[in-house]
């Protein structure tokens, strides 16, 4: 079980570094810099910080459901 | 037909599904009426989730609020999506597991004592009447500017409703009429946002929209050169600093994933992995308005500009008399041109726009049917309604639950618990509505206060006593008071001016730059810093605590969500 809780802990910690890097690097830390590339119609900064985000928000509670589902099964804690 | 049949018809059909829905699934025990009997599906339970969250302020102020703001808007939309991350990751699963009915339950079983539970009841419900005050007003606005009465009667209708769903279904009803109402809220606010997409560059996707091109260059380059002839700060850039903007984004985050009547929705679910899949419905659903919201702020922002700048006053459409009329729009000819002159320099502006006017008005503004403009209305209602009745019951449960079933009177049997929830929601009902007709002073700052406390008490609180056993009544409880009182300090100082000098509480005296709002964080830090001071120089965990976080840890054998 000791296993199963340091795995556990090291995909959420890699998870919330994804979450940390669109959110508080590309969209606020370094927005100006990014803001210099083009998307679209967008400034690259401006649409993680508006739209990038939050697509990445989403699909990293996916990511994490799945993830965790596998985990569950494999060490037999699954419901 | 007009818009105030329209209006009438949309409502009151809205209504009679809701008030059906309340009664078709009464609560017969308190286990139905705390967490909807624990047999939500996910799926369910994630759109519950996302009307319970998405409020008045979601609904009608924040395209508003980007739309005036521009890139600093940003604030609200990674904030108010990014905390569900902090949920689903840290929180939700191990709450579920748990298993029993309340946020102040867990701190109280996991800090072993009764004393915790009461700071954490403290907390829930000053946040929650904060909240739902801000709600309340918000119905009776709605009311007021499409049935055209005022803004009394409408919080006395919106009472109505809220207590015959609240106080005979408890979550059950709750959870059931909020599945329903997101279906109409979200309806109501990408309906009127496609149709303006399609208008303005021809996609009807507005996110893709949002990129899209207008007047022959990309819509937002368009806006930004707009704001440079007007003296406007570029839209794409905004003007607060890089660290509020940093401090501000995390307080409502960590805010987010603090919220009682957020965490709750999550003992609802039979399983833990049904309250981690129901963490990934809520986002989703919320996503959908949360990515809509910016575009629809853009789109509105260029009409409004060129539907009024350097125009003749005599020539304006009647969506401006109309709005005039309830002062929340004033057009005043200073030099006396005849011309609207809407520039950034205050001296030089003659025309002055409320930020709630740019999702309520906006399918005035572009022209659209009369039935879209009253779906606003009825989506409106049903997000002020939806939260209220979230919040309500976070402010019963903790009366009946926490505070009388766990330490007052804990021999009363389920069915007394019962009635005593019932009675504590027709008074919390009550008291919300009195504060909807008055609103106090602080209502404005709600934002600052309910996310600032639950980001410095309830986050730090529950996050540590999962993740360390370690983690002491004597830390968590010092933790969580000192995070509430350096917060509640600075709110007070600086936003509501309750303490201090006037002169010496301007942004310039702010602490490291970092506004009110985003306060909370450093709270938040606090209360680490003080939780794992403490806890090291006072006695450790007992060992059944120690145990029962081991537990919560593995997801196998949830069981049912219980009292006991």
């Amino acid at each position: 079980m000791k296993e199963y809780w340091s795995k556990n802990i090291s995909k959420v910690l890699t998870l919330l570094g994804v979450w940390f890097l669109v959110s508080y690097v590309f969209g606020i830390l370094l927005v100006d810099t990014l803001n210099t590339i083009p998307l679209g119609g967008f400034k690259l900064g401006f649409w993680f910080a508006q739209q990038g985000a939050i697509y990445t928000f989403v699909a990293l509670i996916w990511i994490y459901v799945r993830q965790m589902n596998k985990l569950d099964e494999e060490y037999g804690v699954n419901e | 037909m007009s818009i105030l049949t329209w209006t009438y018809i949309l409502v009151g059909v809205t209504f009679a599904l809701y008030i059906g829905i309340a009664i078709w699934s009464r609560a017969g025990s308190t286990k139905d009426f705390y967490v909807a009997g624990g047999g939500v599906s996910p799926l369910a339970n994630g759109l519950a989730t996302a009307a319970d969250w998405m409020s008045a302020a979601s609904f009608i102020s924040m395209a508003g609020l980007i739309s005036f703001m521009g890139y600093d808007g940003s604030v609200f939309l990674m904030g108010w999506t990014g905390g569900y991350v902090l949920l689903a990751l840290l929180l939700a699963p191990y709450l579920r597991k748990f298993g029993k009915f309340t946020v102040p339950d867990f701190i109280g079983d996991r800090y072993y004592s009764n004393t915790a539970r009461t700071v954490a009841v403290i907390c829930a419900l000053f946040v929650s009447f904060t909240y739902v005050a801000g709600q309340m007003r918000g119905v009776g606005v709605v009311f007021s500017r499409f049935l055209e009465v005022d803004i009394n009667t409408g919080v006395y209708i919106g009472m109505a409703i809220v207590f015959f769903y609240a106080v005979l279904g408890g979550m059950k009803g709750i959870t059931y009429t909020q599945v329903a109402q997101y279906c109409v809220l979200i309806f109501a606010f990408m309906v009127p946002a496609i149709f303006i997409s399609i208008q303005m560059t021809g996609n009807p996707i507005p996110q893709l929209g949002f990129g899209g091109s207008y007047d022959g260059m990309p819509i937002l380059d368009k806006l930004d050169g707009l704001h440079r002839e007007l003296g406007f700060a570029e839209y794409t850039n905004g003007s607060k600093s890089t660290i509020d903007v940093f401090f501000i984004t995390a307080a409502l985050m960590v805010g987010t994933a603090g919220l009682p009547h957020v965490i709750v929705r999550f003992f609802t679910t039979p399983k833990v992995s049904g309250a981690r899949k129901s963490a990934g419905y809520a986002l989703l659903f919320i996503a959908i308005l949360y990515t809509t919201a910016p575009a629809v702020a853009v789109f509105a922002r260029v009409n409004l500009i060129e539907t009024v700048s350097n125009q003749p006053r005599t020539e304006l459409p009647a969506w401006v008399d109309n709005w005039e009329e309830t002062g929340l729009l004033s057009w005043e000819d200073k030099n006396g041109d005849g011309l609207v002159q809407y520039v950034a320099d205050a001296e030089a502006n003659e025309f002055n726009v409320d930020r709630d006017i740019m999702v309520l008005a906006n399918p005035e503004i572009a022209g659209l049917p009369n039935w879209v403009v009253a779906l606003v209305g009825a989506g409106g209602l049903a997000a002020a309604l939806s939260t209220a009745a979230g919040l309500l019951l976070v402010i019963s449960t903790s009366v009946s639950h926490d505070l009388l079933k766990k330490q007052i009177a804990p021999n009363i049997s389920d069915k007394q618990e019962l009635m005593w929830a019932r009675i504590a929601a027709i008074i919390a009902v009550v008291v919300a509505g009195y504060f909807g007709i008055n609103p106090p002073g602080f209502v404005a700052s709600v934002v600052a206060l309910s996310f600032g406390l639950a980001a410095a008490s309830f986050f730090p609180a529950i996050l540590l006593g999962i993740f360390t056993k370690k983690m002491n009544k004597e830390g968590a409880i010092s933790g969580m008071v000192s995070g509430l009182l350096i917060t509640m300090y600075y709110i007070a100082r600086f936003k509501l001016h309750w303490i201090g000098d006037d002169a010496t509480s301007t942004s310039s005296d702010w602490w490291w730059g970092i506004s009110p709002e985003g306060f909370g964080t450093v709270g938040m830090m606090v209360n680490f810093i003080v939780a794992f001071t403490v806890s090291r120089f006072t006695p450790e965990t007992p060992q059944d605590v120690q145990e029962l976080v081991e537990t919560i840890r593995i997801p196998s054998g949830a069981g049912e969500a219980s009292a006991h």
